[in-house]
């Protein structure tokens, strides 16, 4: 089976491995958002919500697992890449392409960004003992205009990964074909788009908007 | 015709081991009919009568189709014009006065020379690796004998087009040689004749690929945009299908 290792440490086989835990990180972050969406409907609908998700127990654990493990795999592949890539190119040029595609270049700048988001989401409402309901502790959270602003920050850095990711991800895995390639590229921009404007509604609500989860 | 008068920064190196650094030379009077190396040829012969070493670089054909020639015009392997090798960039699409900064492609894989000039070697090694038909095809067959539909046959020229001039290494901020391997793997996945060896040709320029100190492909289509030849980037995603179908389907390891 030492072919399994040979196979995916090549530099397809490492695209392969981000492809793969790349899509599914979307999803993941697809059923946040429609978690999250439930807030639009109130701090009770969002208060139940939260309790019906805790109430899944054991579950909730092992899905925990699998998603750090998924987090983990993008996160070391993704800067294995970024190393091999960077000495892969030793000397840059004087003169830059003018023509720049930017959420493709900036995709190791953006990764980093999610990381650090990462750390301080799970240290905002995961690593904290609760005292208050979660909408109420999502509200004073991102109340501090500090913590929102880094939050709008990292989103539209995280809408800006899944830009390009979404697209990409079918590349790696070999997914091109005439009929679909608009598709793909409509389709995985429009994703992120969707995705990234309605998660950063949240904090942007909170901060603008007394009423929002009260 | 017109005469223009340019600022050239040329990188200067001699050798491999040597520090390069930027020159900065005045063309004197360039007709804008020349393409970018006769200007450049203009430039060495009053170099070499001043007593100074000429600018080194790579050509061979000028007519486009050889692979031979190629810089970085101002961060644009080849210069600014679209699906063109520098033997074939005229000095009519630049305007008098312009600078050009002039240096040689950039990757770890591409051992510098001397000057512009850059070691393309690797590409040879990897299609000595797999690039070719080894089983005997017989003599010329007659036309349709192999039932091939236009398309495919159109498909496989257009990765045939593949001069290896390296600009796609060049262009990519990774130094990844996707697009050259894709259309080397394209080319020969396509047609009858290539079948035989599909699995073990895949997995084998990989390999050599990776071993040779290219990158890793991040799906930045730069490579696309430099290529001379308009080689596709869905040649790439043919060779990430053909690797993953050797990988895990054939019995080749």
């Amino acid at each position: 089976m030492s072919w399994i290792l040979t196979v995916l440490s090549s530099s397809i086989g490492k695209k392969y491995i981000m492809a793969v835990s790349g899509a599914c990180l979307s999803f993941f972050l697809l059923a946040h958002l429609i978690g999250n969406s439930v807030s639009f409907w109130g701090k009770e609908a969002y208060n139940s919500y939260a309790s019906h998700l805790h109430s899944l127990g054991f579950l909730i654990y092992i899905l925990e697992i699998l998603l750090l493990l998924l987090f983990l795999v993008h996160i070391v592949m993704g800067i294995t890449l970024f190393i091999e890539n960077l000495s892969a190119r030793p000397n840059r040029y004087a003169v830059k392409e003018k023509e720049r595609n930017w959420s493709a270049s900036t995709m190791p700048y953006t990764g980093i960004l999610i990381l650090l988001f990462l750390v301080v989401h799970l240290v905002n409402f995961h690593f904290i003992t609760k005292t208050v309901s979660t909408a109420e502790l999502v509200k004073t959270t991102l109340s501090n205009p500090l913590i929102a602003s880094f939050y709008l920050l990292s989103l539209s850095g995280l809408t800006l990964h899944a830009s390009h990711g979404f697209w990409s991800l079918f590349q790696s895995l070999g997914i091109n074909h005439q009929k679909y390639n608009k598709l793909l590229q409509l389709g995985g921009l429009a994703m992120a788009v969707i995705i990234g404007t309605t998660f950063i509604l949240i904090p942007l609500l909170i901060v603008t908007t007394d009423s929002f989860l009260q | 015709m017109n005469i223009i008068h340019l600022t050239l920064k040329i990188w200067r190196q001699t050798g491999p081991e040597s520090k390069g650094s930027f020159k900065t030379y005045e063309s004197g009077p360039i007709t804008t009919a020349m393409s970018f190396l006769e200007m450049l040829d203009v430039l060495n012969e009053r170099l070499i009568l001043s007593g100074e070493e000429p600018v080194a670089f790579d050509h061979d054909c000028r007519e486009g189709i050889c692979g031979m020639c190629g810089s970085v015009i101002n961060g644009t392997p080849h210069g600014p014009e679209k699906k063109t090798t520098l033997c074939q960039l005229h000095m009519r699409h630049f305007k008098d006065g312009d600078t050009l900064v002039i240096e040689p492609f950039r990757s770890r894989a591409f051992k510098l020379v001397k000057d512009l000039i850059v070691d393309r070697s690797p590409f040879d090694a990897i299609i000595a690796e797999g690039g070719y038909v080894s089983v005997n095809t017989g003599g010329t067959p007659d036309a349709n004998a192999i039932p091939i539909p236009t398309f495919t046959a159109e498909q496989a020229l257009d990765a045939a087009e593949c001069i290896g001039c390296g600009a796609c290494v060049a262009a990519c901020p990774n130094g990844s040689a996707m697009l050259f391997v894709g259309a080397k793997i394209s080319h020969l996945a396509l047609l009858p004749q290539g079948q035989p060896e599909r699995s073990k040709r895949a997995l084998a320029m990989v390999k050599k690929m990776d071993e040779l100190g290219f990158g890793n492909c991040g799906n930045e289509k730069y490579c696309e945009k430099a290529c001379p030849k308009g080689i596709s980037i869905s040649n790439i995603a043919r060779l990430n299908r053909e690797f993953m179908k050797a990988a895990f389907c054939s019995v080749e390891e």
